[in-house]
């Protein structure tokens, strides 16, 4: 059972006290209200120890209210869903919910690594660097392993997510980050004008600040104004409002990255609902509205539990009617700080001390004090006494040199205001220095993005609504809308004076960084050290390199840079922003590109047919393709492939090769187009006829192949690789529009239009006879080797018939439109059943282009020339070509290239692997003498042995050469011989016959 | 990032492919060693305002010419590259 909300105050705040949520934290009970946050739940429970520090295991408490937390990271959920480093300020209670401190062994209370205290001058600034100097075997054996488990953060799950996330676009013509009153004024004025605006907030409930400090708007209570105001706006139908949103990347173009945690505050998303969602916005206009983070001042124990940050206080006080403390000090430099007292009193809480660093104080506070009974030092906090179960006592020294102690068990601690300047300086926007605020405001926004109210370092709440105002109004007008935007809200602005104050020199250890242990000292250890431009500091100490990208660090932090360094804050400038804003899980980015749905899937005609003889599939690129067939009783894929091979070699098989590149060549100059893309001639070929054709980059080594059919004067039909089908595309359509743009020529991809089929082995004209027309005349007269030309099929579908053979047989390939591929696959066995017709897969294709000596992937491997491949000779001299003149450069032709060749081991039972290196016989392998390596490799059904190709030096003139195989990967060294790369049928009579 | 081709409008960075400089022009046929060299290889590392191919892939396939800063990635006009590398004789 959940014990009583001890520190849950009487009245007040936005949380529903009808919904009780139980809760666990720690494994231990606790309830909550609908509306509170996971860290203000834990305060309305008097928890005040959350979490143990990343390098030192010092006891920590919450610190702020929001995303900037620096302290107060759980690991939320449990399971596969247990999400680490998540921030309890920003986690939204729920029924159930189960939360864990981190960074604590065995318990939070009890925690043994704390003891790296003790060790903390091996901690200090720049202990990565130092440590990683240390001798490596002391590295691995002792220091790695024992700093992986002293430090770090949560644990990731360990497991697959479960749940799914989601991409979308968005489209708008003003963009608001924010919905405090800059945000919603600017949201009004562009929404009246009649643009389309999206407005972004990362909380669940809209107002920002508004929820927490009151006041008054247009005569009206807060309150009163925002729920007139989001009334306005959901009446008006374009204006979308986001909550769960978090604005955290501007890209080029006017392209912004929002986070939308569209079910985190479930235990987990309903079905079919996604947990995130990644959003892309493209905005014409962007307001940033994102406000200001409040930043603590620097002074030892300022990481004890119960030191927070002034307005977090206010927030947790007013929002969410729980108390952080009862009894109340509060540190400030500024005025905010007291905004915070009246709150407090407001709740009646008790004011233990004002501890004002400015010299003197307004006479409303001075009243203010004398009424409430406490009193205001002037000086500032030097230390904290309290440990894990908080504060207790604060020592002050007072200006003037006197000490004194504050007995309290909550210290509100207010330096003053950061507008948020991430967003407008990710495009390398340097934010610049305003003295009167002593804070960095935007400078040099993106194109199309202006910041707004406390953003651009105008804190006012009069102001804020002004400025987001006309910002909104202006906005929607160079979006190209100009309706009425009417008057703007008016409020007054508050006091602001300020006297700024980083650092308070004392004993005892005072942390600039919360999340990455980084202190005052290690600063000064770093500017010793000579570490003084703020990117090394930065990287030296680690400061603001945590999860929180230093939010409430990186300032103070430049600060006392500056203060050692004797420079100003300006002059010590600061570090580079860069997206994302808030952590944004991989998961989000990835969407449903993941697992089967990680790319699209390219099924080719026959896929369906395929599967249902039982086709084991394999991956190339998009595709999926039938490997092999097995029947029952082959006790592996070499059985089965074998059997394919020799059924092909035996009689007639048939193969789905529509994963090849197609495309349609048409026009008066297409045989010109191709003789200046193909290192042969293609306008000498005779109509009816195909070629085989060999591309080259431009700068001389091999691109493609393929065969070019010419079907009519006009008309070539040209087939690329399947791998570089989309890439060959590319480059041809490159060559016409950009290079030779006076031919008259039109590419046509149509690789998808037709189905293809290999059908080979010395029955294929059998089969053929059955299914194209018997009109037809199939005869090696009437269709010669290397002939092409449209057929009519018998029922007269029209079909594309060329006389090409990859395998070395008698083969043809026929194409049919895509939607008879399936119909076609069934067709061929059905005609082909009398002659022992076998589908084969690419595994079998790819042993009988080995046996054949025909170049594949492997060889064509963006390193090779056409004369390493052999095929030197079809380099016409008679024309320019892509590649032409590279190719002629002295080392692509010298004679100790490596080149294609046949291999195979002395020892025919020796099985050939792809991979090994080839070495001249009797030496020992190393770099110095290796002379090429083995690229494809398969066993030769025909041949009864292990064969292979490979690129060896000099290898054509050394066929017959016994060498030796290397294969370090494998631990394998044999002989093998080189030999001719034709291992079958090497005068070509079969494919001929 | 987004382009606006010139013949389906603005459209986003992932329907488009890069390739590079688009300064470069073919050399003739006979053009010496030397000069084909430079056209493959030799590229300006501009910072600033540069003209560099984008192939519409995603959409059209057109090859465009981008004129686009480097430095702020600002893009200042796009327009087909319709001949755009094409050799010019007696250039
Ligand atoms: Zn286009």
């Amino acid at each position: 059972m959940a014990g009583a909300q001890t520190h849950r105050l009487d009245k007040g705040g936005l949380i529903d006290r009808s919904a009780s949520l139980n809760f666990r934290f720690d494994g231990k009970t606790f309830s909550g209200f609908q509306g509170d946050t996971l860290a203000s739940a834990l305060i309305a429970n008097g928890v005040k120890l959350v979490g143990r520090s990343f390098k030192y295991h010092r006891p920590r408490g919450i610190l702020t209210s929001g995303s900037e937390e620096p302290n107060a990271l759980v690991e939320l959920r449990t399971g596969a869903r247990r999400e680490p480093n998540t921030k309890a300020t920003t986690a939204e209670l729920y029924e159930g919910l189960e939360a864990a401190s981190q960074n604590r062994w065995p318990s939070l209370r009890h925690d043994v690594m704390s003891v790296n205290q003790l060790f903390a001058p091996i901690f200090v600034a720049g202990f990565y660097y130092k440590t990683f100097m240390w001798p490596a075997k002391f590295w691995e054996a002792i220091y790695e392993p024992a700093i992986r488990r002293a430090a770090g953060l949560g644990r990731a799950a360990g497991v697959a997510d479960p749940d799914h996330y989601d991409k979308a676009w968005a489209h708008c013509d003003v963009l608001i980050a924010g919905s405090g009153p800059a945000g919603l004024a600017a949201a009004l004025a562009a929404g009246r004008s009649g643009a389309r605006v999206i407005l972004c907030e990362e909380d669940f409930t809209l107002g920002g600040r508004l929820l927490s400090d009151g006041g008054t708007i247009d005569g009206l209570p807060v309150a009163e104004w925002l729920s007139r105001t989001l009334a306005e706006l959901a009446a008006m139908p374009d204006v979308r409002i986001m909550t769960r949103t978090t604005l955290f990347g501007v890209y080029d173009g006017g392209t912004y990255g929002a986070i939308e945690r569209v079910n985190d505050h479930l235990p987990s998303p309903p079905e079919h609902q996604v947990r995130q969602r990644l959003w892309r916005i493209v905005a014409r206009r962007c307001v940033v509205a994102a406000g200001a983070l409040e930043r603590p001042i620097v002074f030892a124990g300022n990481d004890t539990p119960g030191v927070m940050m002034a307005s977090a206080m206010r927030t947790y006080i007013a929002r969410y009617a729980a108390a952080p403390a009862k009894r109340i000090a509060l540190f400030t430099n500024n005025e905010d700080g007291w905004r915070t007292v009246e709150a407090a009193l407001g709740a009646g809480l008790q004011i233990a001390a004002v501890i004002d660093a400015r010299p003197d104080v307004s006479a409303a506070y001075r009243s203010l004090a004398s009424k409430g009974g406490f009193p205001v030092l002037h000086g500032s906090v030097s230390g904290v006494e309290g440990g894990k179960d908080g504060v207790r006592k604060i020592a002050v020294s007072l200006t003037g040199g006197a000490r004194a102690e504050v007995e309290a068990d909550g210290l509100a601690v207010s330096g003053g205001w950061n507008p948020a300047v991430g967003l407008t300086s990710y495009h390398r926007g340097r934010p610049k220095w305003r003295d009167d605020i002593a804070a960095f405001v935007p400078d040099g926004a993106p194109p199309g993005m202006v910041a707004a109210g406390a953003a651009n370092g105008d804190f006012g709440l009069g102001a804020c609504l002004s400025q987001g105002f006309a910002a909104g109004a202006a906005a929607a007008h160079d979006a190209g809308h100009n309706g009425k935007a009417g008057t703007a809200p008016v409020a007054d602005d508050e006091a602001f004076s300020l006297t700024p104050l980083w650092h308070v020199a004392g004993k005892g250890k005072a942390f600039v960084d919360y999340q990455h242990d980084v202190t005052a000292s290690d600063i000064e250890l770093a500017q010793r050290e000579g570490f003084e431009s703020v990117e090394h500091l930065k990287r030296y100490t680690t400061l603001g390199m945590a999860t929180d990208q230093g939010k409430t660090s990186n300032v103070a932090g430049l600060a006392i840079m500056a203060a050692v360094s004797g420079r100003s804050i300006p002059e010590t400038g600061t570090t580079i922003y860069r997206p994302p804003y808030v952590p944004v899980a991989i998961g989000a980015f990835a969407g449903h590109h993941r697992d089967e749905t990680f790319h699209a899937t390219r099924l080719t005609p026959s896929h369906h047919w395929a599967a249902e003889q039982g086709a084991v599939f394999v991956d190339t690129g998009l595709w999926k393709r039938a490997q092999w067939y097995p029947r029952a009783g082959e006790k592996d894929w070499l059985e089965s492939v074998t059997r394919e091979v020799k059924a092909v070699r035996g009689g007639v098989g048939f193969c789905d090769v529509s994963t090849l590149g197609k495309i349609d060549v048409h026009g008066r100059d297409a045989g010109a187009f191709l003789d200046r893309v193909y290192i042969n001639t293609f306008s000498n070929l005779a109509v009816g006829k195909a070629r085989y054709g060999l591309m080259l980059r431009e700068d001389g080594i091999v691109y493609d192949d393929g065969t070019t059919s010419r079907l009519a004067e006009d008309h070539y039909f040209l087939t690329t690789t399947t791998a570089k089908a989309g890439l060959v595309m590319q480059h041809l359509e490159f060559c016409r529009q950009v290079l030779f743009p006076e031919l008259d020529v039109q590419l046509t991809s149509v690789s998808d239009q037709w189905a293809q089929f290999s059908i080979a082995g010395p029955k294929t004209r059998d089969l053929l006879k059955e299914i194209v027309d018997p009109a037809e005349d199939l005869s090696n007269e009437g269709f010669p080797f290397m002939g092409a030309r449209e057929v009519a099929l018998r029922g007269g579908i029209k079909a594309r018939l060329f006389r090409i053979s990859f395998s070395g047989e008698m083969a043809f390939e026929i194409s049919v439109p895509a939607r008879f591929g399936d119909a076609m696959a069934r067709n061929l066995m059905l005609a082909g059943a009398p002659f022992g017709v076998t589908p084969y897969g690419t595994e079998a294709l790819g042993v009988m282009r080995v046996e054949k000596g025909h170049v594949a992937g492997p060889e064509l491997n963006g390193t090779t020339t056409a004369a390493d491949l052999g095929l030197g000779k079809m380099m016409s001299t008679k024309k320019d070509y892509i590649g032409r003149v590279m190719a002629g450069r002295e080392a692509l032709v010298a004679p100790d290239r490596q080149v294609v060749v046949g291999i195979k081991p002395t020892d025919k039972a020796r099985r050939l692997r792809s991979g090994a290196h080839i070495i001249p016989k009797g030496q020992i392998p190393g770099p110095g003498n290796d002379q090429g390596y083995v690229t494809s490799v398969c066993f030769s059904p025909t041949l009864d042995q292990w064969i292979g190709l490979g690129l060896v030096e000099r290898g054509r003139e050394r066929i017959g050469e016994v060498v030796h195989a290397h294969d370090p990967l494998r631990g394998e060294d044999y002989d093998v011989e080189l030999c001719n790369p034709v291992f079958y049928d090497p005068d070509g009579g079969r494919q001929r016959g | 990032m987004r382009i606006v081709c010139p013949f389906c409008g603005e459209r986003e960075l992932g329907e488009f492919t890069y390739l590079g400089d688009a300064k470069p022009v073919r050399p003739v046929a006979g053009a010496s060693e030397d000069e084909v060299f430079d056209y493959v290889y030799l590229r300006d590392n501009v910072a600033g305002a540069t003209s560099e191919y984008w192939y519409h892939g995603g959409g059209c396939r057109a090859w465009l010419k981008v004129a686009r800063n480097t430095l702020t990635h600002e893009i200042s006009s796009v327009e087909p590259a319709l001949g755009a590398g094409a050799a010019r004789v007696g250039a």
